[in-house]
């Protein structure tokens, strides 16, 4: 058996083969596709009819209401409608309306395991791959193939491993790590292949931190960005209902001698950084930056709003007000993150502090609701800044940590959360 | 079949900006490249084709950011590298992606033509200039199912195809 990477072995799993090659093209069967209010339904309902087809297997298939809710007008009521009409005649065992961001949630109500080969009808799908599970985002003509025929095919990726020695410093985050590793290697640095995040530094991270580097390997145009699950997976998995046996996470790794290309970096060495307008990739240090005013302040996404996102700008914020002139915006990923986070006191300690509390839901990342007046300028811990992303065709957007994007609503300007810290 | 010259790293967010993007495709089409190229929405014609700098169609997996240049009448786009999530989204819609590494020779306005199964652009005459003209540049070759279901008009066909062949007219 030659020496594979975890790649490697879960799409040789999915594809019915001891063995695949980087290069090769197979065909593989699906164990999850999940989709929401946008990509999903409205797409996939007309196409069907059209086929005269079926899902194949409706166990496999999981539909998130996040996009379009809360609805504000009478196309997002049209589209929510459309969405949940259709998961009831269609009888759909798992839908999760209104509870929060897809990327999130799934995993959250125990879908994701160690092993699985999955597709999402969203480009932070991702996200998946912290979990040790094969997952990537697909378009709505992709998806109607996957829920009619359960297959899909892909070439076989080569593995770009990110190995990342050290320790984080305290207000030195995963956000911190992918924005660096985005800054060097640019938005196809990925080249649609496979990213693998390993190294000490990556094995002391907790889950959501895991979770936001592979969410952010779309920022790098790989096709998936894999962590090996272990028992930090295991553990978070179970509080999720998920319960697994170190045999189910023992096969998935990357053997030793697996052929790929390999980085290294010093998470010891690394300070927060920034993405400036209007690319993920347009990167530099937050020294750099000290002192570029910022009118928003908005921590949202499922790349930047999960609880442990919200412990991080609440350990920023504790006992302080925000500047004069700074909004503060707060969608928390999950109405489960936003619990948690109220049972902790970190909604109260953010709401002293000014920090106002929108709906969890996706939000501005993607340019719904009017979070982001014109000509503003934005510190977010979303994903994405192209022009006119947030929905606001003016403002000037840079992207953050949680703790970068608090410490900037406590200054007023871009600043370095270890300073406020100390 | 003239060309529309656009940057390098096209973004979905411009091919089918978030605002639009709760209408249908006449509406997405209206404001699509607006940020990039504000004159293409109402002056490109069926037959254009549009040339572009490497990272195509990154960001989102909508695939609207595809089937908006179909719906347009996009002949096809020239591009030295795409997404690879684009990529798989423009077949699956029946919109052609040719990979040129030296697409970025092409002029603005160019009328070219292009074969992509033989893998070749020939240049042609853009206003004013008469250099290039005649210059063929190679592809990329493409791998022959994903030509087929262009050919075919998208997945959804060939689809159609698979699951209902009697109901296909010949």
């Amino acid at each position: 058996m030659p020496a594979m990477t975890l790649a490697q072995k879960l799409i040789a799993k999915a594809c019915g083969r001891s063995a695949v090659q980087p290069g090769e093209v197979v065909t593989c069967g699906v164990d999850l596709a999940m989709f929401h209010d946008s990509s999903g339904p409205r797409r996939l309902q007309p196409m069907l009819a059209e086929l005269g087809a079926e899902i194949w297997d409706k166990r496999k298939v999981v539909l998130v209401m996040d996009h379009y809710v809360p609805e504000t007008d009478d196309e997002s009521r049209r589209i929510v409608r459309i969405a949940r009409e259709w998961a009831a005649e269609q009888a759909l065992p798992h839908v999760y309306d209104s509870l929060g961001i897809c990327h999130v949630v799934v995993p959250q109500k125990g879908h994701i395991r160690p092993g699985m080969f999955c597709v999402g009808g969203d480009s932070h799908s991702p996200t998946g791959g912290a979990f040790g599970a094969y997952m990537f985002g697909i378009g709505a003509t992709e998806m109607l193939g996957v829920v009619t025929t359960g297959e899909i095919w892909l070439k076989v990726p080569r593995t770009i491993f990110m190995r990342w020695s050290g320790r984080l410093a305290d207000g030195v985050s995963a956000k911190d790590m992918m924005l660096a590793m985005i800054g060097r290697f640019g938005l196809s640095g990925g080249d649609y292949q496979a990213v693998e995040f390993c190294g000490e530094a990556v094995t002391a991270l907790p889950m959501a931190e895991r979770m936001t580097l592979a969410n952010m390997s779309a920022e790098l145009g790989a096709q998936v960005g894999l962590v090996a699950p272990d028992e930090t997976t295991r553990q978070w998995l179970q509080g999720a209902g998920v319960s697994l046996h170190r045999q189910d996470l023992a096969p998935w790794h990357s053997d030793a001698d697996a052929p790929g290309i390999c980085h290294a970096f010093d998470a010891s060495a690394l300070a927060p950084q920034v993405a400036l307008p209007h690319s993920p990739a347009n990167v530099r240090a937050v020294a750099e930056l000290a002192h570029t005013p910022i009118q928003v302040a908005y921590i949202g996404a499922c790349t930047g709003a999960k609880l442990d996102d919200l412990r991080a700008a609440a350990r920023v914020l504790a006992g302080h007000r925000i500047a004069a002139g700074v909004q503060l915006m707060v969608a928390p990923a999950s109405v489960q993150d936003f619990d948690a986070a109220r049972q902790e006191g970190l909604v109260h300690r953010l709401t002293e502090a000014g920090a106002t509390f929108l709906p969890s839901a996706c939000g501005a990342c993607a340019g719904y609701g009017s979070a982001i007046p014109e000509g503003s300028t934005v510190i977010s811990s979303t994903a994405r800044n192209f022009k006119g992303r947030m929905g606001s065709a003016t403002a000037q957007v840079y992207l953050g940590s949680p703790f970068t994007v608090a410490a900037s609503a406590l200054r007023g300007h871009i600043a370095d959360a270890r300073e406020v810290l100390a | 079949m003239r060309v529309w010259k656009l940057p390098p790293d096209v973004d979905t967010d411009q091919l089918a900006p978030g605002s639009a993007m709760k209408f249908g495709l006449d509406v997405i089409a209206r404001q699509c490249l607006q940020g990039v190229r504000p004159d293409f929405a109402s002056g490109v014609q069926r037959g254009d084709v549009i040339v572009a700098g490497a990272g195509f169609g990154i960001g989102s997996s909508r695939e609207q950011a595809a089937s908006v240049l179909v719906h347009l009448g996009v002949a096809a786009v020239i591009a030295p590298g795409y997404s690879g999530l684009y990529f798989r989204n423009a077949f699956n819609v029946g919109l052609l992606l040719l990979t040129c590494p030296q697409a970025g020779r092409i002029d603005d306005g160019e009328a070219i033509a292009f074969d992509a199964r033989a893998g070749t652009v020939t240049r042609g005459h853009s206003d004013g200039h008469g250099q290039g003209r005649g210059e063929v540049l190679p592809l990329d070759p493409i791998p022959g199912f994903l030509l087929d279901m262009v050919d075919a008009g998208g997945l959804l066909a060939q689809l159609k195809q698979r699951l209902h062949p009697k109901e296909m007219r010949p």
